[in-house]
């Protein structure tokens, strides 16, 4: 029972992170932890008394789960106020419904825009289809993220089929122009693809009101649901016929025809899908809308507040990013004079408890963008259940390292 | 249900199920989701069965949420 004793292990040893009272998680931006209660409770009693694979077959536990499943398009298309939960596909993560976006919608010969604060989950698949014909154009932002909307309008060409932008920089936090930017290419009949990734759960957030054709989320950061989730919202402006799915499969429709269904969402989602992870969702989205996402968000404005400020007044730190809670989301990107970033989140992680990521954050672009290429920053990503007395502990760590550095 | 008789309505896919029944509970329409009767289809999905009398109410309430199904049949 070698691996009884190995996952044992695993379990203990998080057990014991959980319960250490001086362990500060400001790495949020990654994933968000710890996870509300609920969420884990809904996730045990879905494997304890569900179990069907949903589609699959028509007794009462295939079904429960199928309604799980669709509670979870339902909770996402309540939560961004799309019109359709059937154009909900639901994914393994953004990546995934980023791909299915771009690949799925993008031909030889198609023009797409795009910013350079992108993370690497748009610009390697753009990367890929520029490769295969695809145009591109990337607006170069300034370097604390801004992005000016008129450079955007004006690289639209009459080849131009697509804009794509993060909602904000998961390095500098940096909050992109959506909502301008939205009605350009609205004006121009340009689909516009949003990356949530930082924002879902974050901050409000309006399909129809920002003219978001294609909404790009995962489960797993400020929705507080597991690993493992995410999705695509599909406008009605998208024409699901022009639609190219990632893979096929079986759907547990159409069992009949040898061919992928023509229609959404099942075109899209062949396999079984995570059920249990989307019934975490679930109890994530609910979380969340129970808190209020202009709650979390005035709570994370606030945190962010407190920490620019503390660290304004520290000798020796350098934060990126336009240091305005009002303009970026929960995440700060700093560097500390006569120290390597690799160094300060060792240091802070083993002498201080506090834990966040350095390096490139899987977005190059983002850091040539703020000159922090190719060694990077450290970052910390605040969340929902961070307090005050923790942003306090970390600008005390930060202060005794710049002292250190010195 | 009534004694009256059931009637089926099929859809795209259990997905669509999914959306139609919560929908129709919504509007107060008694509906259960069973499989679909091999001697309609050969999907290997499920249906929703509702009472015959509500059949006009499940059009009116499908089509406003913008459903659409595949078939309504008496069974």
């Amino acid at each position: 029972m070698r691996h009884t004793a190995l996952a044992q292990t695993w379990f203990l040893s998080l057990r014991q992170g959980r319960q250490d009272p001086d362990m500060i998680y400001f790495d949020n931006a990654a994933t968000t932890w710890p996870k509300p209660p609920q969420v884990i409770e809904t996730m045990v009693q879905c494997m304890e008394q569900g179990g069907g694979n949903p589609g699959r077959a028509g007794h009462r536990l295939a079904l429960e789960a199928g309604r799980i499943v669709y509670a979870a398009r339902r909770a996402v298309a309540e939560l961004v106020n799309a019109p359709d939960p059937m154009r909900v596909v639901l994914t393994a993560n953004v990546t995934e419904a980023l791909n299915l976006a771009l690949h799925g919608l993008l031909r030889p010969g198609d023009h797409v825009i795009t910013s350079s604060m992108e993370h690497n989950s748009v610009m390697r698949p753009l990367r890929a289809l520029e490769a295969e014909g695809v145009e591109l154009t990337v607006i170069a932002c300034s370097p604390d993220g801004a992005l000016d909307p008129g450079e955007v309008e004006a690289a639209i060409r009459a080849r131009t089929a697509m804009i794509v932008l993060t909602h904000a920089s998961n390095v500098a936090g940096t909050l992109l122009p959506i909502a301008e930017v939205g009605q350009i290419a609205r004006r121009h009949g340009v689909l516009f693809l949003v990356d949530a990734a930082q924002t879902a759960g974050a901050c409000p957030l309006d399909v129809q009101s920002a003219a978001i054709d294609l909404l790009a989320f995962t489960g797993h950061k400020s929705l507080y649901g597991p690993m493992g989730t995410g999705g695509l919202v599909i406008g009605p402006r998208v024409n699901a016929d022009r639609l190219r799915p990632l893979k096929q499969g079986g759907t547990g429709s159409r069992s009949e025809l040898e061919h992928q269904p023509a229609f959404l969402p099942d075109m899209c989602e062949s396999g079984t899908p995570n059920v249990v992870g989307l019934a975490g969702l679930v109890a994530g989205v609910d979380w969340v809308r129970r808190r209020g996402v202009e709650a979390i968000r005035a709570h994370e404005m606030a945190l962010t507040r407190r920490l620019l400020d503390g660290l304004a007044a520290i000798r020796g730190v350098r934060v990126y990013g336009p240091q305005n809670p009002q303009q970026q989301v929960a995440v700060v990107s700093l560097r500390i004079d006569g120290m390597a970033p690799d160094e300060i989140g060792l240091r802070l992680d083993e002498e201080h408890g506090i834990l966040c990521r350095v390096g490139l954050h899987c977005a190059p672009a983002a850091h040539r963008t703020m000159g922090t290429f190719p060694t990077g920053t450290v970052r910390f990503g605040l969340g929902a259940l961070n307090t005050a007395d923790e942003v306090d502990a970390s600008l005390a760590a930060v202060d005794c390292l710049a002292r250190k550095g010195q | 249900m009534s004694g009256m008789g059931y009637a089926v309505i099929l859809l795209p896919s259990t997905s669509h199920a999914m959306h139609a029944e919560a929908t129709l509970k919504q509007a107060g329409i008694a509906c259960k989701m069973i499989p679909v009767p091999r001697h309609i289809s050969s999907d290997c999905g499920v249906c929703i069965r509702i009472a015959r009398e509500d059949r006009e109410a499940a059009r009116a309430a499908l089509a406003a949420a913008g459903i659409a199904w595949e078939g309504m049949h008496d069974c």
